[in-house]
Order: structure tokens, then C-alpha cells, then sequence
């Protein structure tokens, strides 16, 4: 078991492309960190070159307290799991299994004490003797964790291992992984694209866009205070409404974030430190799908009052989500099943303000 | 619509389904005439070759009675052969500089391969095209020069000239087959294998040999059928019965003067063909797979 740390890490590709802009994290001991965001945003190549698969341009990478930059990945002591398993179709699951311990000469009892053990914490036992092609693609996943796990590795890299499966078995396979950690606590890295698995599975999610990391954070801290913009908009789902808007005097003295002429909404007293700076500034409102929701609504702040013409209605089971226009910006509201709402018709609308975020047009940041 | 007023009595599905059957009959029907012209046209030679070689010398000189049919089969000419010392030096000889070059050009081949569409260093995409490309020049533009080289090794006359040269008809073919079924094969194996703690020779032995032996089959059986039926590179290198190959020495010591003993000549071609007919029967399969190899992902 290990820390990982990436010190300035960067990484340009011949023609001066720079996948990696000088990324700093620090993993610790045990830590579970999903690397997510959207494609070509430098994640893979993260984690590919804390494999060793991929060289640095520059910066340092350290793994159990030891740069690694020049060590080749079979002596950095990490296993993967790779997003199209890469079995070694001509072996058995066994020897898939044994092929690192054997390649490293540990005993042939030893080898089949440590794959036997792997074997049972995955629930593989009676596919040993099978070949990959004899499996389903959830096995497949299973017996590439197994390989990770037989090795017992200071670190497991995942490179979206959940990408190839379907919807129902990524979401079965998700909580294998998450069991697995909880059993063996080795220090992971996992890279994917899918929010849902990041917030899941990590104890640390850090969001990546364009070669840089837009924030590093517990799930429920990236979903609740988002830094920026991106991060905002990347957590959740559906995700994150925005809405430009103007900071300006409220009533009794406080301040009002005004979206249109017809949209006026109190800042809570709470914030009024906050965005009292950026009164007559042009921002971005955001407000998520889940804090906006119908008036009235059991349960739930009535803080104003809007009516909109609803656009698309789309009944989900336990929730139905509502979609609207306000001055040309597409809107997402989550509300009740059991509403009235039907396209073309006026909707009474409000929302959460305290979980409101305000933005600054152009950099993004929320403040 | 009731059924009464349907073309036929037919619904739309059925009149497509009954369309769909006449357009696959016409398709059958050309693909069979096709293949049948094809079949002819290749199976006529060697079933003439067989039906000659089951004739004695008087039935094949003489002139009544369709040369198609066999009247009085024999093995004589068969057993000539099976007999006749120098056929017995000319087999030995053709299988020395078959296995050998075989040999030889598989393992220089499937380490290129490796490298040229593995190992990634500078200048690998144009070494792989300079590969196959030297697989473009003809034998008969190098066999002068080639005749210079063999003679300053002081192998004129001597099979192992053969040994040395025909790699070089192999190898680049073989190399470009291996290239191609090496890159189909996903790159996440190697570097699984790469983390997993083998090293390149490792991988290569390990992994892609056992994954990639249908192309390897296929490339080994390109170069076998290179070597077996050389023609050029022995007639001009080798001249006495004790170094020659089947395909020289059949002509040559068949043919004597101006009598053609036809007979003898076609039951040594078959007795020649024997080898690539067994081998081609046996890894026909692995053959296919190995030169379709990359075409499709997956």
C-alpha cells in the first residue's frame, strides 16, 4: 500500500500538444480517487503515466514515497484493469491470474493460495479453469480485478473498466468494486468519464477539463460547492441549470439576482456578504433540476413564484422532470410524479435558494 | 383491404418475402456458374496431370482414344520415381531448403513484425513499407546480382546457396502478413503484460506468438510454398543431379534431349504437390484466418 503524489506533472505530445498542463494531486494511504471528466481532459493520460505507460514530459511522480518517473512500469509494484480487460485470450482465468505472480517466480503454492483467495473475493471460483472467450463481459471484469488483486499491489488502477458492460451490469459490477476496496483498502486510482461512478465509488473525486484539475473534493462537496462553472455543470444529473443573470438591490435592504423581467429572486440573508460585491455585475445563476421544483410542493421553500409554459414533460417513476424555456436558456426542473404538468401549459414554479450558486460570466468561478 | 382484392393472394410481406427468394436464387445461380467456370479451369490441369500419370508411355504416344480417359492405369511411373535414386536425392534436397528458409524466415519475420508494429522507435512506419516493398522487386531482376554474391560465398553448385536466398523471397511477404496480425491484436495485452512484469521477449513468446499463430501459420505456409516451388533461383545456382531441387531436376532429368517422358514427369508433379496439398489441407482454416486477419475489428 502507497500514497501517490503527481508533482507539476506535465505531458505534451510530439506538435506540442499538451494533453497534461502540470497537474499537482496527492493521493493518500488506502484512498479510493476517481480521476472523471469529459474525453480528451487528460485523465487516461494521468493514469497512464502513473503506470509507467505513458513517460512524463516533465514534473515528478511519486508512488510509495519514490519518484517513479524512470521506473518501468512492471517495478512500480501497481496493477490495472483496462477498459476492454486485455485477458490473455489463450489462457485459462487461472493462468490470466498466475501470469504476473509466475513471470515474479513466487512458489506454485503460493500462487494458487493467493489465486484461489482472489477467486473467492470476486466470486470467480468455478470459472478457473475457463477460457476468456467462454465468459460474459462481467465476468471478464471480474477475472481482470482478480489479476490486480492476486498481485496485491501498492496501487490498482481502473481506466474505466465499466465503460464496455450495460447499464444494469456497470451499476452491479460498481458495487463489486467498491466491495473489493473495502476488503483489500489498496490505493486506488480509477478514471472515468461517468459522473454517477465518481461519486459513487470515490472518497475523492477530482475533476479534470482540458489538461488541468478543476477541482479535487469528497462527492458530496463537489455536488454541494462546486468551484467553477465546469464542476458545476459536470456533477449531477440532469445537470446543473444556468441562467445569466444581474446582481441588484432587493427589497428591505438586501439584494436580488434578477434572471428577466418577470424573474426577480431574493438572495438568501446568508449570502448577502457574499455577492454584495458583485451588485450590478452580469453572473451566472445555478440552480440544479432538484432545487427547482413546483409551488406549493409538500415539503419544500416557497421562496417566489414563476410561471413558465412547460416545454417537455418526462415521467422517470420517482420523479418526473420538467423542462422549460426562460429567454431562449433551456431549464430543468425535477418535480413531483404525481404533477399536472403537460406541454404548452403554464407551470407555478419556485426553488431552493440556499442552494443557489452565482458565477462570474467569465471566469466561471463561483463565489 | 380484403384478401380477394391482393395481388396473388398474397400480403405485401409475403411478395416481398417471394421477392427477396427470386433476387437469392439469381445470386445463387451466378455465384454457381462462376465458381463452376473456376473450378474447371483449375481442377482440368491437375486431373490431366493425374490421368497422364496412370498411363504407360504406349498408351501416351498412342494415338487413338480420348487422352482424357485412362484405359490400362498403372503405377509404373509412380514406382520409377519412388525408386530412382536421383528423385530420392532431388525430395531430400527440395525438403532441406524448404524447412531450413522456413525456419529461418519465420524467425527473422515475426521478430521484424514485433518490433516494426510493436516497439513504436523512429522510423518504424517507414521501415514496415521499405519491408513490403522489397517484397515488389522480381526474383529475375536479382538473381545476376545474386549470382555474383552466391559465387563470392563459393556456393555455386550447392544447395545451400538456397537456404540463404530464398529468406529473402520470404521474409518481406511473411513480415508484412505478421505486422498486420500483430496490430489487430488490442494493445492493452502487451501493456497488461508490460505491468504484469514481462519484458518485451517475454511478451512476444508469451503473448502474441500464441494469440497471433493463425497469421504465423499463414505466413509459414506463404514461405513454404515460396521455398517448395522455387524455380528461378535453382536453375540458375545449382547444375548437378547430386545438389538439385524437385523442380529443376524433374525437367531436367525427365527430359531427355527431345523426348518428354510424360508419364514420369506428371507423376513426379504430383508426387511434388503431395506436401503442399497435406499442409494446405491441414491449416486451411488457419490460413484464412491468418491473411483476413485485421480486416475487421473485433
Amino acid at each position: 500500500m502507497a500514497e501517490v503524489s503527481c508533482r507539476k506533472v506535465i505531458k505534451e505530445y510530439d506538435g506540442g500538444v499538451q494533453a497534461v498542463k502540470g497537474i499537482d494531486l496527492d493521493i493518500a494511504d488506502h484512498e479510493f480517487v476517481v480521476l472523471v471528466g469529459p474525453s480528451g481532459c487528460g485523465k487516461s493520460t494521468t493514469l497512464r503515466m502513473i503506470a509507467g505507460l505513458e513517460e512524463i514530459t516533465d514534473g515528478e511522480i511519486w508512488i510509495g514515497g519514490e519518484v517513479v518517473n524512470d521506473i518501468p512500469p512492471r517495478d512500480r509494484d501497481i496493477a490495472m484493469v483496462f477498459q476492454n480487460y486485455a485477458l490473455y485470450p489463450h489462457m485459462s482465468v487461472f493462468d490470466n491470474m498466475a501470469f504476473g505472480l509466475k513471470l515474479r517466480k513466487f512458489p506454485k503454492e503460493e500462487i494458487k493460495r493467493r489465486v484461489d483467495e482472489a477467486a473467492r473475493i470476486l466470486d470467480i471460483v468455478p470459472l478457473l479453469d475457463r477460457k476468456p472467450r467462454a465468459l460474459s463481459g462481467g465476468q471478464r471484469q471480474r477475472v481482470a480485478m482478480g489479476r490486480a488483486i492476486v498481485r496485491n499491489p501498492k496501487v490498482f488502477l481502473f481506466d474505466e473498466p465499466l465503460s464496455n458492460l450495460d447499464a444494469k451490469l456497470r451499476v452491479q459490477m460498481r458495487t463489486e468494486i467498491k466491495k473489493v476496496h473495502q476488503t483489500v483498502r489498496t490505493t486506488t486510482v480509477y478514471v472515468t468519464h461517468d459522473q454517477v461512478e465518481a461519486m459513487t465509488l470515490a472518497d475523492r473525486v477530482v475533476v479534470m477539463n482540458g489538461g488541468v484539475i478543476e477541482q479535487v473534493g469528497a462527492p458530496q462537496e463537489l455536488y454541494h460547492n462546486p468551484a467553477t462553472r465546469f464542476v458545476a455543470g459536470f456533477i449531477g444529473s440532469p445537470a446543473m441549470n444556468f441562467l445569466p443573470c444581474r446582481v441588484q438591490d432587493g427589497p428591505n435592504g438586501g439584494l436580488a439576482v434578477r434572471v428577466s423581467d418577470g424573474i426577480v429572486l431574493p438572495v438568501p440573508p446568508a449570502r448577502l456578504d457574499r455577492y454584495g460585491p458583485y451588485k450590478g455585475q452580469k453572473m451566472i445563476l445555478g440552480l440544479r433540476p432538484e432545487h427547482l421544483f413546483e409551488y406549493h410542493e409538500q415539503g419544500k421553500p416557497n421562496w417566489f413564484r414563476v410561471e413558465l409554459p412547460v416545454d417537455v414533460v418526462e415521467p422517470m417513476g420517482m420523479e418526473t422532470m420538467v423542462h422549460f424555456f426562460v429567454d431562449g436558456v433551456p431549464v430543468c426542473a425535477r418535480v413531483d410524479p404525481a404533477t399536472h404538468a403537460a406541454p404548452g401549459e403554464l407551470l407555478p414554479l419556485t426553488a431552493d435558494l440556499n442552494q443557489m450558486h452565482l458565477m462570474e460570466a467569465d471566469s466561471g468561478r463561483v463565489i | 383491404m380484403s384478401a380477394t382484392t391482393m395481388q396473388g393472394g398474397q400480403t405485401p410481406a409475403a411478395r416481398h418475402r417471394t421477392s427477396l427468394h427470386r433476387q437469392r436464387l439469381w445470386a445463387l445461380w451466378g455465384s454457381y456458374i462462376a465458381l463452376g467456370i473456376f473450378v474447371v479451369m483449375f481442377l482440368v490441369p491437375p486431373f490431366y496431370t493425374l490421368v497422364t500419370s496412370l498411363k504407360s508411355s504406349a498408351e501416351i504416344s498412342a494415338q487413338t482414344g480420348s487422352p482424357w480417359l485412362v484405359r490400362h492405369p498403372t503405377l509404373e511411373n509412380f514406382w520409377y520415381l519412388i525408386t530412382y535414386p536421383n528423385f530420392q536425392t532431388y525430395y531430400l534436397n527440395s525438403v532441406i531448403v524448404t524447412i531450413l528458409p522456413v525456419a529461418v524466415s519465420m524467425v527473422i519475420s515475426v521478430l521484424a513484425a514485433f518490433s516494426l508494429a510493436r516497439m513504436g522507435f523512429w522510423g518504424s512506419q517507414t521501415l514496415s513499407t521499405s519491408v513490403f516493398l522489397t517484397y515488389l522487386i522480381p526474383p529475375s531482376l536479382l538473381f545476376i546480382p545474386l549470382f555474383q554474391i552466391v559465387g563470392m560465398l563459393h556456393l555455386i553448385n550447392n544447395f545451400w546457396c538456397l537456404v540463404l536466398l530464398y529468406p529473402t523471397l520470404a521474409v518481406p511477404f511473411c513480415t508484412w502478413i505478421m505486422i498486420g496480425y500483430f496490430s489487430s491484436i488490442p494493445k492493452e495485452l502487451d501493456e497488461a503484460a508490460l505491468i504484469d512484469g514481462a519484458g518485451y521477449l517475454q511478451i512476444l513468446w508469451q503473448i502474441f506468438i500464441p494469440v497471433a499463430m493463425p497469421g504465423i501459420i499463414a505466413a509459414t505456409i506463404f514461405a513454404f510454398t515460396v521455398s517448395w516451388g522455387a524455380f528461378l533461383y535453382p536453375l540458375a545456382y545449382l547444375y548437378t543431379s547430386n545438389q538439385m531441387v524437385l523442380t529443376v531436376g524433374i525437367i531436367s532429368d525427365l527430359i531427355r534431349g527431345d523426348v518428354f517422358q510424360w508419364g514420369k514427369i506428371m507423376a513426379a508433379c504430383l508426387l511434388a504437390s503431395l506436401p503442399p496439398i497435406v499442409i494446405y489441407a491441414f491449416l486451411m482454416d488457419y490460413y484464412v484466418a491468418g491473411l483476413t486477419a485485421g480486416a475487421t475489428k473485433g
